[in-house]
């Protein structure tokens, strides 16, 4: 086979038809700020774990709606819960009670 | 259903074609890619039809790469436009079709911009005047080659030698159509049959005698996407726009692909090498592609041209299986060979593509 130095990438389709909205409620119940992220990616910014991992707050959120719950756990594996993202949220959410909330609910099956 | 109703929906999705008097501009990539179809639409709308298509060698690109690539702003491209319209205007024609499907989408949205900002048109007389010294007037009537053809194409089925139909078992062969998305997309007004219901290509497969295959990812773009493609670290998305289209074709078996876009033909052709020489895949018959004409080799075929004359070694998919089924004699050894008998070079063999 010959290697171009390009090739074909995954594809990023969606089904919402998988997205669990009895778990997005019970998060919500429990962090309601959830709905008031706007994804401007302050978060993920200034986030320390995020430099040497795939960690990001905003893009587990967005995994969360686009019903792919566990690359959102993925996203907060290497979380080390610093704080350093609630300080720049620019809606005040508290950032890490909504990062263990995600855990909790989303790791139970 | 109320006709009357039906009638006057659809009217909005015509289009005014004149029959005659044109100015043409080229393209700057076919070209390139396929060179001999702007020479078989100006053959056949001016030796065959005997229409009165005029071209001038001073035009020259309309920017559009430039553009879309984010290298040169709006004015600019406005301004290398006007003085297209302005070499129309000289030449006495109102009439102006363009053969690139990149140029008539940014055609339609500098005069839609115009209409918008009247003061910005009158600022681009301004830049045109500085510049070259011309003044310029809109075209009467825009329209893509392919609305030409399309307006033509009862008058080429009627001079026709063949048909696009298998002549081993009389079936009507299976035709994909795949239209460029800057011909309706962006304003779906200026395309005939809007960006729902593109007819272009389909009122010629149906002229021709071709079927028509619907496929789930009719619509979906080729992937060329300038940026997509020009920056090698997204290429993959390019090639994948195109496989998604290939596996979405592949159940009903096409025997060709017919476009009327510039990067159409070139990437559903050279993809699909791209895709059997790294994954293994091909989506033809017995380890053939599918081949991806443009509408002028097309109408070329059908009207008996010689598949060399019409540039159809220049594809990545060999066209000889589809040759062989619409009944077209050719000479293999002269695939290669130019105009004046000049051995052209041939490609090296693929490996997985025959």
């Amino acid at each position: 086979m010959v290697d171009f130095g390009f090739g074909l990438v995954p594809s990023s389709r969606m089904n919402l038809d998988l997205f669990d909205k009895d778990k997005y409620e019970k998060l919500a119940a429990i962090e309601p700020d959830v709905r008031i992220c706007m994804a401007c990616g302050s978060c993920t910014a200034v986030c320390t774990a995020g430099k040497y991992s795939q960690t990001s707050l905003r893009e587990a959120i967005e995994d969360i709606k686009n019903a792919k719950p566990d690359k959102a756990l993925e996203m907060l594996r290497c979380c080390q819960l610093c704080g350093k993202c609630s300080m720049v949220c620019p809606r005040g959410i508290n950032t890490r009670n909504l990062i263990l909330s995600i855990t909790k609910v989303y790791s139970s099956k | 259903m109320i006709y009357e109703g039906k009638q006057k929906i659809w009217s909005e999705y015509q289009k005014e074609i004149p029959d005659d008097h044109y100015f043409y501009v080229r393209s700057c990539i076919r070209q390139s890619f396929f060179p001999a179809s702007e020479a078989t639409f100006l053959d056949i709308t001016r030796n065959v039809l005997g229409k009165d298509i005029f071209e001038t060698e001073h035009h020259t690109t309309c920017g559009g790469i430039a553009y879309h690539s984010d290298t040169i702003p709006q004015e600019t491209v406005m301004t290398i436009i006007a003085r297209q319209f302005a070499l129309m205007a000289k030449h006495g024609y109102e009439n102006y079709v363009c053969s690139c499907i990149t140029s008539f989408g940014l055609y339609c949205e500098t005069m839609e911009t115009w209409r918008e900002y009247p003061e910005l048109e009158a600022k681009i007389h301004e830049n045109l005047w500085k510049s070259c010294k011309l003044e310029f007037a809109k075209p009467k009537f825009l329209v893509h080659a392919s609305d030409l053809i399309y307006k033509y194409r009862n008058m080429i089925a009627a001079q026709a030698v063949r048909k696009l139909v298998n002549v081993h078992t009389g079936e009507p062969l299976k035709v994909v159509e795949h239209i460029g998305c800057h011909y309706s997309k962006m304003f779906p007004s200026k395309g005939v049959g809007g960006a729902e219901y593109p007819y272009v290509l389909v009122g010629m497969i149906e002229a021709w005698g071709g079927e028509i295959v619907d496929y789930p990812e009719r619509r979906h773009c080729c992937g060329f996407g300038f940026r997509q493609y020009f920056i090698k670290g997204n290429r993959g998305y390019s090639l994948s726009n195109t496989h998604k289209k290939f596996e979405s074709m592949e159940p009903f078996k096409p025997d060709l692909i017919i476009t009327n876009c510039p990067g159409c033909p070139y990437f559903l052709d050279r993809w699909q090498y791209v895709i059997a020489e790294s994954t293994g895949k091909t989506y033809g018959q017995d380890g053939h592609g599918i081949p991806a004409l443009t509408y002028e080799e097309v109408a070329g075929l059908v009207m008996g041209y010689d598949p060399w004359d019409l540039g159809l070694q220049t594809h990545q998919v060999g066209v000889e299986p589809l040759l062989d089924k619409m009944g077209v004699e050719y000479d293999p050894a002269k695939k290669y060979l130019g105009k004046n008998g000049k051995d052209l070079g041939s490609p090296s063999p693929c490996a997985c593509l025959k």
